[in-house]
């Protein structure tokens, strides 16, 4: 589904990322992990081309990504994403939020639209937000929102970067329970995150990043079982061990 | 003349009128006219090319650089001149026409900073967001970005507006009759000096100074929720 081979990436003379080379095949949940900084969300972001990469190539559903003449509009409306600061239109109502892209984008009726947004937002439990704008709902809504918008536009995949990084801690659950119960429905998932809780559960293969560069690409049993490399046994003590 | 007699304005009213009426048309033309074409300066200024970049910084640079007086005289000159190039006949424009276009062009300039501080207002990560939903660059900016701009900046684009509902008073130099054009072709004729002068400071003032009450009023009601 998503095939990422020897991409680097430079800022000006500052290299990013370094001959990242991975694959997330279809119904597979690939979870980033890695010290901020280690190119996670730059690399999520080269996926759906809002990051400009150098060298190397990403082919997303048999679409190269990086090929000039890619209809970047049209393969973005196929990969759904999640940010960190969750990023609904302040302007719009949640309802319209859901069903812009759909609308514009996918050409679908106002009517359809509508059915279908309400449906995800009943999905995340949101249905009697409809009305209202982002800015009245909190974090944990907002990104359940956007979970349901990216969804609306039926993604072949999801990409989710650091989706509960910005969240109250009484809020990640919620947002994770939507996630998880994505995942068990077979969808696509490559997930930058520090929810190693999240991962154990539904990850098949975990990715750990650091200065740049994949560090590890191991099945989810034998990344928490015994990280080859010193860099994500470090990590991983760091983060596990509270 | 130590008396006053304010039965000047009676009488010339509807001259007087129908200059304020001028002075508000052009000031609704220059305000959307500018508004759109100081826009697409802003986008332009703003966008990744720099022949598109140096056109809008060249344009709203001139522009703010030189006095609004002379533009209009400029314009009232070569305005005729080069539609004649343009078209082979001579085409009298006028002076109460050719300000409806120098105004637009000249106030375009402020109100493309404007908007430029507003897109830039507006987080990059809306951006990235209406990309990531499939949007094209034109869908982005429309759906997403230039009305978040635009409500961001409401109250300083209406703010420039009454500014330049002021400024329109500047076609007296080409002789058109805006409402302070009336008011100064009626002085020279009847020597009233003081009772015209004084009733319209007194007209622009209660009309800016209640737009603009209304502004801070609309602010407070506008506001994008965050």
């Amino acid at each position: 589904m998503i095939e990422i081979k020897n991409v680097s990436k430079w800022y000006g003379s500052f290299q990013v990322l370094t001959d990242c080379t991975t694959n997330v095949k279809k119904s597979e949940v690939v979870v980033v992990c890695g010290p901020s900084g280690s190119g996670k969300s730059t690399l999520i972001k080269c996926v759906n081309a809002l990051e400009p990469f150098q060298k190397g190539s990403i082919v997303v559903n048999g679409v190269a990504v990086e090929d000039p003449k890619t209809n970047l509009p049209k393969l973005r409306a196929q990969v759904g994403m999640v940010f960190q600061n969750f990023e609904l239109f302040p302007h719009m109502t949640i309802t319209d939020n859901l069903t812009i892209a759909q609308i514009k984008v996918l050409g679908r009726s106002r009517e359809e639209a509508v059915d279908k947004g309400l449906k995800l937002l009943d999905r995340v439990g949101l249905k009697a937000q409809a009305a209202k704008y982002p800015g009245q709902l909190s974090g944990g809504q907002q990104q359940r929102v956007a979970i349901a918008r990216a969804l609306a536009m039926d993604p072949i995949c999801m990409l989710f970067d650091e989706p509960t990084s910005a969240l109250d801690p009484e809020m990640i659950n919620e947002v994770l329970d939507v996630m998880v119960q994505l995942a068990h429905e077979g969808m696509t998932m490559m997930c930058v995150t520090h929810e190693m809780g999240f991962a154990r559960k539904v990850a098949h293969r975990v990715i750990f990043m650091d200065r740049g560069a994949i560090v590890e690409d191991a099945a989810k049993d034998d990344f928490f079982g015994q990280p080859r490399s010193e860099r994500a046994q470090n990590f991983l003590a760091k983060i596990l061990h509270h | 003349m130590s008396d006053f007699d304010f039965s000047v304005i009676l009488e010339n009213w509807g001259f007087l009128a129908q200059g304020l009426r001028y002075t508000v048309q052009v000031t609704i033309t220059a305000m959307l006219g500018g508004i759109l074409i100081g826009t697409v300066l802003a986008l332009m200024r703003l966008s990744s090319l720099p022949p598109l970049q140096w056109f809008a910084a060249g344009y709203v640079n001139i522009f703010r650089s030189v006095p609004l007086v002379q533009v209009i005289l400029a314009f009232y000159l070569i305005l005729p001149m080069v539609l004649q190039m343009i078209t082979g006949k001579q085409m009298p424009i006028g002076a109460a026409n050719s300000a409806y276009f120098t105004f637009t062009v000249f106030e375009a300039a402020y109100y493309s900073e404007i908007m430029r501080s507003g897109i830039q207002s507006v987080p990059r990560g809306q951006v990235a967001a209406g990309y990531a939903m499939g949007f094209t660059y034109g869908q982005t900016m429309r759906l997403v970005v230039l009305p978040q701009a635009f409500r961001n900046m409401l109250p300083v684009l209406l703010t420039q507006t009454i500014i330049l509902f002021q400024d329109v008073s500047l076609v007296y130099a080409i002789g058109a009759t805006d409402f302070f054009g009336a008011a100064d072709k009626i002085t020279q004729r009847d020597l009233r000096p003081v009772e015209m002068y004084t009733t319209v400071a007194v007209v622009y003032f209660v009309i800016c100074f209640t737009l603009s009450r209304l502004v801070k009023l609309l602010q407070s009601r506008i506001a994008i929720i965050r």
